[in-house]
């Protein structure tokens, strides 16, 4: 703001009910000092002159008008930005997941990716769960915390995880039948590696703490008599 | 479906009963379901399990998918009355033959 100080002004014709100020019109005018701004112009009102806006450029009219109003979109100022993130899901977390092939399994949060899914990893080793990704939704997030500084998850993103596109070749007639039996889904050695180079700094944490390897490596469950609107995770 | 390990119990639902369809005295509304989920006794109780996905399993004669288990997705809608009853949707009303079997409740989408 200003650097002068300003004191708030104060309205200088309070209502004293609505529609009807305190000051008639003549009071009014002698306060605004409408008669000192005359005084000192020499009995006129000062006048500026109208500024002349600049020409605008000769528009031609268009060749072409459209027989039915042409609607414009609407403005959309919409951010495609991640889901948010519970404040209980912070890197190093340990995650219960709730549905899909690896059910149960507690589990360490890495990060969160741009796409808003959760990267996760088992360790490997430990629960055989690999470098995964999550939906924020399926996953129960316990107060056990892994310490996590070691880790590097910078490289891996949403495109990591896609399907790898392979280009299609012409096939002939004989390889065809050949061919189908050749395709495998190996594991590439690189995503291998990346493994175990992220779980090595997170099994050393692990161990540091008492049985935090074996409550990694077992399973969560709902037992009889469990409830779980009561449960604290 | 597959049991990984023989013997390894993965429980990560909680059992609920079918006890019929929303009613009046004389007349029954089948597109929501009461359910009666275990161990919840109170309205309070219930919002927890409120968005909570369900799914009535049950057994055919023809396989589908390779598989003779058929299942019909829901989730869990508002409670019914005072004393932990939920009121269920699901993607397609369920047969009366479901009434008094059981449906699973699971404990996603989770909000912990």
């Amino acid at each position: 703001m200003a650097p002068q100080q300003r004191k708030p002004h104060v309205c200088r014709n309070p209502d004293l009910i609505r529609g009807v100020g305190k000051y008639s019109r003549s009071k009014m005018y002698h306060k605004r000092g409408l008669w000192a701004i005359k005084a000192k112009n020499g009995g006129a009102f000062p006048k500026h002159e109208k500024k002349v806006a600049d020409a605008a450029p000769a528009v031609k009219p268009p060749k072409f008008y459209p027989a039915d109003d042409v609607k414009k979109p609407l403005v959309n100022k919409r951010k495609a930005r991640p889901t948010k993130l519970r404040a209980s899901i912070t890197p190093g977390t340990v995650l219960i997941i709730l549905a899909g092939r690896f059910k149960g399994k507690r589990v360490v949060f890495l990060k969160q990716l741009t796409s808003g899914l959760l990267l996760v990893t088992g360790p490997f080793k430990i629960n055989g769960v690999p470098l995964r990704r999550v939906n924020q939704s399926y996953v129960i997030a316990t107060s056990t915390k892994v310490d996590i500084s070691g880790v590097d998850a910078q490289k891996f993103d949403d495109k990591y995880f896609g399907k790898k596109v392979e280009k299609k070749k012409t096939k002939s007639e004989g390889e065809f039948f050949e061919a189908e039996k050749e395709e495998k889904n190996t594991l590439p050695q690189d995503k291998k590696d990346d493994q175990k180079s992220v779980d090595a700094a997170l099994i050393k944490s692990i161990e540091a703490v008492p049985d935090l390897k074996s409550y990694l490596g077992a399973r969560f469950s709902l037992k009889a008599g469990m409830k779980p609107h009561e449960l604290v995770f | 479906m597959v049991k990984e390990r023989q013997g390894e119990r993965c429980r990560l639902y909680t059992r609920g009963t079918i006890l019929g369809y929303k009613r009046s005295k004389s007349n029954q509304y089948p597109n929501t379901s009461l359910v009666q989920i275990e161990n919840v006794n109170t309205k309070d109780e219930v919002s927890w399990y409120q968005g909570k996905k369900m799914a009535y399993v049950y057994k055919a004669k023809v396989k589908k998918n390779g598989s003779h288990y058929r299942c019909i997705w829901g989730k869990v809608t508002r409670p019914h009355g005072n004393t932990g009853i939920v009121r269920a949707k699901f993607k397609s009303n369920l047969p009366p033959k479901s009434m008094g079997s059981r449906v699973r409740v699971f404990m996603y989408p989770s909000n912990i």
